[in-house]
């Protein structure tokens, strides 16, 4: 198991967005949450790299490292987590005043204090293994959505995350673009890379989840394989749901 | 225009200006930028000691003549028994003056960069000083670039009160001569001239910088 998430809760003053979420991801599998807007999916993204601070909840890691949320954590230990997860957002969020080498450089570089021109050689390798080898100096505002979100992922997996987190990160994107990035994200998960996908594409969560997981109203609504989910769901809600997103109207 | 008067005084009011109007700018503006930075992050903190502190401070500053303030610090401290020279108290009263009026600036430029900016730094393990100095505030320079240099541009000119508390700068010595001579026009033209021209290399200056930071955001 790489994390075990139990009983996480969070409200933003009276309205509680996530009640009582659990979660197991196995190492290698990938995680895909679905759900309505305003289901609290990009909020228990969130909470799993403390961008927002569960108000309770319990994370264990396969190497021992658990944090409980019922006490207020250490700074050192959500650094601890933060270095356990990669976060990919919907926006990019790149540095902007950094090329694309400077900022899959700047984790490992600052972070981790690893030797710099180690640090270069495998950024430039991550780069390359995103299709960007060519666009390594040029700076964000230079590169096309689905370029950027490239290197997004790339300062992500420079970090060597054990867990990579992935919020929505085609959604951004014109719809020519969203298959060079979700192809990045495929050639991750046959490599065996852990990752939890909130996404609205179910093509790409069929193929690629091992577990579907349905949120609504911030609880688990439904789970399982991507078969039972999307394409046999038990609940009411999720058929509602998938309806609504395959027939748009 | 007296010619003679002319190259008897310039050479006095430019020595001003190098020995003690520039050496003057340069350090109450380092010194203020400092202060500015403290203030903004104590404001920024959410740390109600230190926001309530910062937001007093820049109260009392912005609220009182600058000129009061210099009197303060020259001729007022000496009756607590700190008795100071006329440049160092020009330098203190002139950094807590820049400090509380570039704090606001620095504060806003700050706040300007995207939230996003915060939590990618974060997610990528870095801690709050990290981001800040590696992420947020080259962005934030940029934005603070040309409030800055207005501030900048009003020190020189505000040193010139630095007149009034002994400090022989640049208009000191147009006055000195001024009461010798009795040529007013002539000795404050010259001054004002003189002023004008450090300000205009100041604001060429300025715009080579905003260029030069320009180069990663998008036209
Ligand atoms: N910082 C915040 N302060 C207050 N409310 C918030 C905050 N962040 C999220 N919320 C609220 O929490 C709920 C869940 O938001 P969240 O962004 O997690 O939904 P989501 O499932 O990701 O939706 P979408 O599919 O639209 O991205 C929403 O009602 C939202 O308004
Ligand atoms: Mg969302």
């Amino acid at each position: 198991m790489q994390i075990h998430v139990q009983n996480l809760h969070k409200s933003f003053g009276e309205l509680n967005v996530l009640r009582g979420i659990d979660l197991e991801v196995p190492k290698g599998n990938v995680v895909a949450i679905i759900g309505p807007s305003g289901s609290g999916k990009t909020t228990f993204l969130r909470c799993l790299n403390a961008l927002e601070m569960p108000n309770q909840g319990l994370f264990e890691f396969s190497d021992g490292f658990s944090l409980d949320f019922s006490k207020y954590p250490k700074k050192n230990e959500i650094l601890k987590l933060r270095r356990k997860s990669g976060m990919v957002f919907q926006s990019y969020n790149l540095f902007p005043h950094k090329t694309a080498l400077e900022n899959v450089m700047e984790g490992p570089v600052i972070v981790q204090k690893l030797n710099k021109e180690e640090v270069r050689a495998r950024a430039v390798s991550l780069l390359e293994k995103v299709g960007l080898g060519e666009k390594m100096d040029l700076y964000p505002h230079q590169l096309s959505g689905g370029q950027q979100q490239r290197v997004g992922i790339a300062r992500a997996l420079a970090i060597e995350p054990e867990l990579m987190l992935f919020d929505e990160p085609t959604s951004a994107l014109d719809p020519e673009l969203v298959g060079e990035v979700l192809s990045v994200m495929k050639e991750l998960a046959r490599e065996g890379q852990t990752m939890v996908v909130v996404t609205h594409e179910l093509k790409f969560a069929e193929d690629v989840a091992d577990h579907v997981m349905f949120i609504d109203g911030g609880v688990v609504v439904e789970q399982g394989p991507p078969k039972e989910i999307l394409k046999a769901p038990k609940e009411a809600r999720t058929k509602q749901f998938l309806d609504r997103v395959l027939n748009p109207s | 225009m007296d010619w003679e008067l002319f190259w008897s005084s310039i050479g006095p009011m430019v020595e001003g200006g190098i020995k003690n109007t520039i050496p003057l700018t340069l350090l109450s503006f380092t010194f203020g930028l400092i202060l500015a930075l403290l203030t903004a992050l104590a404001r920024l903190s959410g740390n109600k000691v230190f926001s309530g502190i910062a937001r007093v401070y820049v109260s009392a500053i912005r609220g009182t003549p600058l000129l009061v303030q210099l009197f303060i610090v020259f001729f007022g401290l000496p009756d607590l028994g700190v008795t100071l020279d006329p440049f160092p108290s020009a330098v203190i009263a002139f950094s807590l003056n820049v400090g509380a009026y570039a704090s606001e600036i620095v504060r806003a430029s700050i706040l300007s960069v995207p939230k996003g900016q915060w939590e990618a730094g974060y997610t990528i393990g870095m801690t709050y000083p990290q981001t800040l100095r590696r992420i947020i505030l080259p962005q934030a320079t940029r934005v603070s670039i040309p409030p800055l240099s207005n501030s900048f541009i009003s020190l020189v000119k505000d040193t010139s009160l630095a007149s009034q508390i002994l400090v022989v700068e640049l208009f000191r010595k147009s006055q000195e001569i001024a009461a010798r001579t009795y040529d007013f026009l002539q000795l404050y033209i010259t001054a004002a001239i003189l002023y004008w021209i450090v300000c205009f290399i100041l604001s060429l200056v300025q715009g080579r910088i905003e260029k030069k930071l320009d180069r990663y955001v998008a036209k």
